[in-house]
């Protein structure tokens, strides 16, 4: 009887103390969970150009700057000196700006990962993408920038997605009716991406409105419109295309496209409805129904 | 000769020299785009051919859920086997930054008198595994790199070679918990990365070998050694030191006086064993 109420002080011990260490694990890691999960959810943030989508990139990112050495370093760099370039590396607290409500900058970038800031410095599309080959991880994925040309597969940075440039309407000057199309002039893909729609004035009567106007389908983000517009804070600025670009969904058939119609074919969910019809004589529904009753 | 006091520190200049270089060769890679190192401890490249990456980190990338390009793949293993069959951890003590910063602090530890054993947080030499096992279950769950998010050993580094900004702060952060807090807190007690290292590099080749023979018991090798419960055998017994904890920095070897440690090859030809022994 004695001997079966000792108490193995050994065997307690450890049992509290796989319950402490597991108690500390849990703790530490909803902390530094938590960081995580907050630190990499930015939407705002510009990724280079070959980005795959923004939760896929924090996934592949191993934040070694390579991209970034690459844009800085590569030949056509505007800055001589190649201290400055497009790309940055993001260290803690790049999200503060240098000078309030001057620019853009994303609320937090996850640390180490790259960025840019258009209105400081806009991508300028080198046609042969310095930053895309060098990126060991595929985080910068070569295909997403990649199109076929006589039958080589080419780099081409017109099919770069990394924004997407919105017009606030308010406040630019070409729709006050001032001449003004520094971003449509600035826009690398001139007439394609941004083209100036022309409508009159009723306010002069005399005088037509030179609005630009952004086509999605073909805007790479590169940001050159908004360093180039002239208002104080830029009127034109680019936007991660998941927070500027709406979505339709798949349900919708274009009826005027040619290919489109084939995809209701052996389509299960749409069938021809039948509502049944009134087994009463038209007649019978005129004379016997109490018409009057639904007032 | 054995006492001049270059001969006496040997490694340690040894690996300032080699911190340094790497670290300024990153630099350089970025500042004028030399092709000799590109990139950064996270990953890069060797005359732009070579890739290099660590595989801790591509551990994590793993865990978190991406299908990564072969390039960072190869290099991950680049570095793995390195380190594993012939380095031992030697990053920790050769090349990370980090490296500076606690050995600094330790310095200064020493100096002011603040390291006194019942100042010390006890905390377990096994904390780092823990904090392994950790980072890669937030990793999975968070679906991102959950260590490369906090890492001061990477804000440092990146920090150096693209701009710090806050990243002092965690640097600091180390250096006050290994002045104050705990003698070779990070990189002995902490640091998951360290850890990761510890567990693989136990078949590295380059080892420290301990001669029970000369050995006169001074101790000056368990003082100085970060890691020192890899050295258990000192005046026991004439073996290799086989721990994965070992960072093989030599300090070990710099303040014997005996010659009672030197470093050696573990896969020794038969015939010399022979004659060692």
């Amino acid at each position: 009887m004695a001997e079966s109420s000792k108490v193995d002080k050994g065997r307690r011990k450890f049992f509290i103390q796989i319950l402490q260490g597991l108690g500390l694990a849990a703790l530490g890691g909803s902390i530094w969970g938590g960081y995580v999960a907050e630190a990499k959810h930015d939407e705002i943030v510009l990724r280079p150009p070959g980005a795959v989508p923004e939760e896929e990139f924090i996934r592949k990112c191993i934040k070694c700057g390579l991209c970034v050495e690459a844009c800085k370093n590569r030949e056509n760099n505007p800055d001589e000196t190649k201290q400055t370039a497009t790309l940055r590396l993001a260290a803690p607290g790049d999200h503060r700006p240098k000078e309030e409500g001057k620019y853009i900058y994303p609320k937090e970038v996850p640390v180490g990962t790259p960025y840019f800031v258009p209105r400081e410095i806009p991508c300028y599309m080198c046609e042969d993408i310095p930053c895309v080959p060098p990126c060991p991880t595929g985080a910068l994925d070569p295909e997403l920038v990649s199109s076929v040309k006589d039958g080589k597969k080419v780099l081409d940075i017109n099919k770069a997605r990394m924004g997407v440039a919105v017009v606030d309407a308010e406040n630019c000057i070409a729709y006050w009716g001032l001449q003004c199309d520094a971003c449509y002039r600035a826009c690398p893909l001139i007439d394609e991406a941004i083209k100036l729609e022309l409508r009159r004035n009723p306010r002069t009567g005399r005088h037509a409105f030179l609005l630009p106007v952004v086509y999605p389908d073909v805007c790479t983000g590169c940001g050159l419109c908004e360093l180039a517009c002239v208002t104080e804070k830029p009127a034109i600025f680019v936007l991660p295309r998941n927070i500027a670009l709406g979505r339709v969904g798949k349900h919708y058939v274009k009826g005027w496209e040619k290919q489109d119609e084939q995809r209701l074919k052996g389509s299960k969910g749409i069938q021809k409805t039948i509502t049944p019809k009134s087994e009463k004589s038209p007649e019978e529904y005129l004379n016997v129904e109490d018409l009057l009753d639904e007032e | 000769m054995k006492n001049n006091i270059l001969y006496k520190h040997r490694f340690l200049i040894g690996r300032r020299i080699v911190q340094i270089s790497i670290l300024l060769l990153y630099i350089a890679g970025n500042i004028y785009g030399w092709k000799i190192l590109q990139g950064n401890l996270s990953s890069s490249k060797i005359l732009d051919v070579i890739p290099m990456a660590d595989p801790y980190a591509v551990l994590q990338l793993f865990v978190a859920g991406s299908l990564l390009a072969t390039d960072v793949l190869i290099g991950a293993l680049i570095v793995l086997l390195f380190y594993s069959l012939i380095g031992g951890r030697a990053f920790c003590s050769w090349v990370c930054p980090i490296n500076m910063v606690t050995d600094f602090a330790n310095w200064l530890r020493m100096k002011t008198g603040l390291h006194r054993e019942e100042w010390q947080l006890r905390i377990s030499r096994k904390t780092r595994y823990w904090v392994l096992g950790l980072s890669l279950v937030v990793s999975f769950i968070i679906a991102a790199p959950a260590f490369e998010f906090i890492s001061p050993i990477s804000m440092l580094h990146r920090g150096l070679i693209f701009g710090m900004g806050f990243g002092w702060v965690a640097v600091g952060g180390v250096f006050l918990f290994d002045l104050f807090v705990t003698k070779n807190g990070w990189c002995g007690h902490v640091c998951p990365l360290g850890g990761f290292y510890s567990l693989i590099t136990k078949p590295s080749a380059i080892r420290v070998k301990h001669d029970a023979d000369k050995c006169t018991l001074c101790m000056n090798c368990k003082n100085v050694c970060p890691e020192k419960q890899v050295l258990w055998m000192i005046g026991k017994e004439s073996v290799i030191v086989s721990s994965g904890e070992c960072i093989n920095c030599g300090r070990c070897i710099e303040v014997c006086n005996d010659d009672a440690l030197n470093f050696s090859f573990r896969y020794k030809p038969q015939k010399e064993e022979k004659e060692d022994a």
